[in-house]
């Protein structure tokens, strides 16, 4: 490893221009002429459009259009799709509702937009937006899925009869019954995974640029994936055909998923630029998000676990309701899918799981992947039945997981995923070792004296990263292939930027990425640009999101570096009089093996690019494209392991220690990777004990704003000690497995067996507020 | 935020004249309620009338019996003062966790008692501390000045310019706050007078706004410690309820809180 190679903890590039305010983001960009949109959202969960009068905002100082979704249907610009197909049971295809941008007849959540006005500052544009008269007729509205399926349940579209959007199996159901029969005990669990608001500190924002002259349109968006954005909003939306379509996502400020999806705004700011002839510039804020930004989560689920007289698992039977809200969002469909069902073996050798997931339509905000999307809400009901079955088994409850652990790999699970690698009992072992965790039954009788309640709580959890090799995934109904691409471009002076088609919005690329070239190379990486973000100079890449981008997008910089190499080998060689092979790379230099005779890499790049002494028949230059396409998931895994004390007077829960150890094969750079771990765990732990979105009978957003959804802060989260057994992916190049999801994943089981553990009651839902937590204790 | 004109007082005449001009005057003080309120357009005064920058406004003054603190004096200001520290601990106390720095440095007494958040700290304070509001027009004992939730007796154009509180022989001040506003969820002032009379008051629990607690009064009066709550039922009756916490648990907290008030007041 060099000094800023493989394995570094490297300070970050990307963190100088960040934290001294240069980072430029969407609402920096000031085009001349630019106008300002501000959206006129429906104030009503379900109600009929009956018309929109804007004959007095159109009059006021200021105002350019204001305009309609009738408009934006009547000049055939798309529907919002979902981009993957998911099949019901009975072999019928999903049932999907339109989605227009703004509604033109129907509106079937708070805060959708039905018009926009287009004014020459945000204030005038907010002013007049107070002057736009909209007729509603209500409607009566339906905000949770038990509600949604009654029988006579108001409808919310059509094209979905008893507002399920599919009702979809994975497993085997024969052989799970027959697991059952067999049992010598079986365990019951029902629970809530609640839903989340993703919260992002950079909201969504559009900058939109129609050039007549050109017919080309330029957006700049906050967007995690630029690429597959203009891809939709080229073939789905009728916007431009590709090559007259730029999409810049230039620094964004987080994105969890939320940022993944192409909304609304960002296509009405694209039509609205070319119908009023001027940029058009939409900033969201903080109400906007909470009412737009898809949300995360929100399951309900029954589950049964089979045991036999040894305690080892038989059977896994689940029933998941999965509440999609008003619309389906892009990848709505195969988050309570293929990316939870799939992670129901969890670590454990489970001979028969049989899972259904009904998805069903309600009057909320639509839902789409968060952080971890559906392995959270797997690892979440697995882990919490793990410790559920201890208690009722009466063993231990790491014992009774230690027995279950898979222990062969490679290992096929009953659900799809086969998993390449790990080491379960090196993880529990060092989590529990790091919270002596035999030494907890002596604390927790300290803590009793001391009038406080003390728990416990484990959670092992196991996800798959890295989405996926594509014929997999097409296979399963994805709408597009998952590889990544890397571009690497040696200039004639030795400096090299890299294009990929992943996005960095926190991850740190920049530094991570470099330090692959760094290792390979021996520059520092301040030799190295990536370049990402911009379709205009990336040619494609699939974006961020599930912890992709170092096991597929590191690994296509790899694939294409291993061309560089191969090309410079060979100029160098021809240089230096030597054979090819024997070549060696060494601190930036090509050295011929057992001799004093090398050129420097600027050198090799020079004569690349003068073309006056290359090798017979070679292509002047030194730049090389690599595509590269997964051969597996990746299967990050880990265990933690969670200690804290319950206030019996107030309910409230404090942390006296949390311990994570994680299993991410190779890591690129150990201090990100700490910084991503403590992040999911905040969110986590968010999800455990402080976050959950609240709507009332009629589908009003109650936790519409920080004074009512609690996000963590810093004094909420305990110091986390982490640590790390690695077994090396063999699926990829790097031996890397992904690391930005599992804290999200792995912590809210945990959080919630400790509590439940200090309080001697499993009936606790997130989040576990004081005053949950209070009634749990006092009845 | 819609278009306002603002004035910056010179002295409490000064402002009391321009609110008077304004056709929708509203006193600014320490802003961290009015400016996120008018920044979301739920506001639209006319003339906004700014009181911290009067200079008879402002600071702590010990009194024969007591000590008084000047209107537009910061929550920042009265926690570290050590003359408030030395007369009532529990008060400098409820200044320093009053929000966040920020609001601390900005947010004033006057602003915080004139708005009557049922959440706000300084509201049980001044009632369980039995303190006098001084206005440019007359005097208000703490039992008459709230009136509810975000209602006082103050009168349209009037301005607290100071609040006079006596001395004290014990006070107190535990505050649960709500996770995600970290508001007070409930919080108690307990405060016992050198004659021996026990006042306590709860934010954030009541219907009503901020409330004396007399099941807990008549206990700690007869024996001041937090053992001598352990029996005491608080009605959930007339509690507010809401997704952080329900009647039933806030009566809970007014009687947990109340004992670590005592706690902390030793």
């Amino acid at each position: 490893m060099g000094v800023e190679g493989i394995g570094a903890s490297v300070v970050r590039k990307e963190d100088r221009r960040f934290i001294t305010g240069k980072g430029r983001y969407v609402d920096d960009v000031k085009l001349v002429g630019m106008t300002y949109a501000h959206f006129i959202r429906s104030p009503h969960a379900h109600a009929k459009v009956k018309g929109i009068d804007s004959s007095a905002a159109l009059k006021m100082p200021g105002v350019v259009a204001v305009l309609t979704g009738q408009q934006i249907v009547d000049d055939k610009v798309g529907n919002l799709i979902c981009g993957w197909a998911i099949t019901s049971k009975d072999g019928s295809p999903m049932k999907m509702g339109a989605w227009p941008a703004m509604a033109p007849e129907t509106v079937r959540f708070v805060g959708q937009a039905v018009a926009v006005v287009i004014a020459d500052t945000k204030n005038l544009a907010k002013d007049a937006a107070e002057a736009v008269v909209v007729d509603y007729e209500e409607l009566p509205a339906v905000a949770d899925v038990r509600s949604a399926i009654k029988p006579g349940a108001v409808q919310l579209h059509p094209e979905a009869p008893g507002n399920i959007i599919y009702d979809w199996h994975i497993g085997d159901e024969a052989a799970t019954k027959d697991a059952f029969s067999k049992a010598a005990n079986v365990v019951t669990l029902e629970l809530t995974n609640n839903r989340l608001v993703p919260n992002a500190m950079e909201p969504r924002a559009a900058v939109a640029d129609y050039d007549a002259a050109e017919e080309h349109y330029t957006l700049w968006t906050t967007s995690q994936n630029p690429h597959v954005a203009r891809l939709v909003l080229s073939a789905f939306y009728n916007i431009a055909p590709e090559h007259k379509l730029r999409v810049i996502a230039p620094d964004v400020g987080g994105g969890f998923g939320s940022k993944i999806y192409i909304y609304p705004e960002e296509m009405v700011a694209l039509w609205a630029s070319k119908k009023v002839g001027r940029p058009v510039k939409w900033t969201g804020d903080r109400s906007e998000a909470f009412l737009t930004d898809a949300h995360g989560r929100d399951h309900i689920s029954k589950a049964e676990m089979a045991f036999d007289k040894d305690n080892k698992i038989l059977g896994l039977r689940v029933k998941t309701h999965a509440n999609f809200g008003a619309y389906m969002s892009l990848f709505s469909s195969a988050v309570p899918t293929y990316l939870y069902a799939t992670l129901l073996s969890g670590q454990y050798v489970i001979p028969a799981i049989y899972a259904e997931v009904v998805a069903v339509y309600t009057n909320t905000t639509p839902v789409d992947a968060y952080r971890g999307a559906g392995r959270p809400e797997a690892s979440y009901l697995l882990e919490r039945m793990m410790e559920t079955a201890a208690r009722q088994l009466k063993v231990d409850p790491a014992e009774l997981r230690k027995t279950n652990f898979i222990t062969q790999f490679p290992y096929q699970t009953p659900v799809i995923m086969a998993y390449d690698i790990g080491n379960f009992h090196a993880s529990i072992d060092a989590a529990m070792k790091a919270i002596d965790y035999a030494g907890f039954p002596a604390r927790k009788a300290k803590a009793k004296a001391d009038g406080k309640l003390r728990g416990i709580g484990l959670s092992c959890y196991i996800e798959a990263c890295g989405i996926a090799p594509s014929k997999a995934v097409g296979s399963l109904g994805a709408g597009v292939g998952l590889w990544e691409s890397a571009e690497i471009r040696v200039n004639p002076v030795g400096t090299i930027e890299v294009l990929t088609g992943t996005h960095s919005h926190g991850q740190g690329h920049e530094t991570a990425f470099a330090q692959i070239i760094s290792e390979r190379l021996g520059v520092p990486i301040s030799q190295v640009s990536i370049v990402h973000g911009d379709t205009d100079k990336v040619q494609f890449g699939m974006g961020t999101y599930g912890s992709r981008s170092i096991a597929v997008g590191g690994a296509a910089i790899v694939k294409a570096m291993e061309k560089v190499e191969a090309k410079a080998k060979k100029i160098a060689a021809h240089a230096l009089e030597a054979s090819e092979s024997d070549i060696v790379i060494e601190n930036g230099e090509f050295k011929v093996t057992g001799t004093d005779k090398s050129i420097a890499l600027p050198m090799v790049a020079l004569a690349a690019y003068t073309a006056h002494n290359l090798p017979d028949g070679m292509e002047p230059g030194l730049k090389e494209t690599a595509f590269y396409d997964p051969t597996n998931f990746t299967f990050p895994a880990g265990a933690y392991i969670c200690e804290l004390e319950v206030d019996p007077g107030t309910g409230k829960t404090s942390f006296v220690n949390f311990v994570a150890a994680d299993d991410f094969g190779r890591l690129i750079n150990p201090m990100i990777v700490e910084g991503q771990v403590h992040g999911g765990l905040a969110q986590g732990i968010g999800q455990a004990l402080l976050e959950g979105v609240v709507y009332d009978g009629t589908g009003q957003l109650v936790t519409a704003s920080f004074m009512d959804y609690s996000m963590p802060r810093a004094d909420d989260l305990p110091s986390f000690k982490l640590s790390h057994t690695t077994t090396l992916c063999p699926g990829n190049p790097l031996g890397v497995k992904g690391c930005g999801e599992a804290g999200a994943i792995g912590a809210s089981a945990a959080v919630i067996n400790a509590i439940t553990d200090a309080i001697g009651n499993n009936k606790l839902e997130m989040p576990a507020t004081p005053d949950r937590v209070w009634h749990a204790i006092h009845g | 935020m819609y278009e306002t004109t603002y004035h910056r007082a010179s002295s409490v005449d000064d402002a009391a004249a321009a609110f008077a001009k304004g056709k929708d005057s509203k006193f600014l003080a320490g802003g961290q309620t009015l400016l996120p309120v008018m920044k979301q357009r739920l506001a639209a005064p006319s003339d906004v009338i700014d009181l911290s920058k009067i200079k008879d406004m402002i600071g702590i003054v010990p009194t024969n019996n007591g000590i008084e603190i000047k209107g537009a004096t910061t929550h920042y200001d009265v926690a570290e003062s050590s003359d408030v520290q030395k007369a009532i601990p529990g008060l400098a106390y409820l200044a320093s966790v009053i929000g966040d720095p920020a609001v601390r440095y900005r947010g004033t007494i006057g602003g915080s008692l004139a708005n009557n958040d049922p959440a706000a700290d300084y509201p049980a304070a001044v009632l369980a501390l039995n303190a006098t509001v001084k206005t440019n027009k007359r005097t208000i004992p703490a039992d008459d000045f709230f009136k509810g939730l975000f209602a006082t007796a103050l009168e349209d154009g009037e301005i607290i310019t100071a609040v006079s509180f006596p001395v004290t022989a014990k006070s107190g001040y535990a505050k649960f706050r709500n996770p995600a506003s970290r508001f007070a969820l409930t919080a108690v002032f307990v405060a016992r007078s050198p004659s021996g009379e026990v006042r306590v008051a709860a934010a954030g629990a009541s219907q009503s706004g901020v409330m004396r607690v007399g099941a807990i009064e008549s206990a700690l009066t007869t024996n001041w410690s937090a053992s001598a709550l352990d029996n005491v039922k608080v009605s959930a009756s007339g509690m507010l309820s809401d997704i952080h916490g329900t009647a039933d648990y806030r009566a809970n907290l007014v009687r947990v809180m109340a004992q670590r008030a005592v706690i902390a007041a030793g």
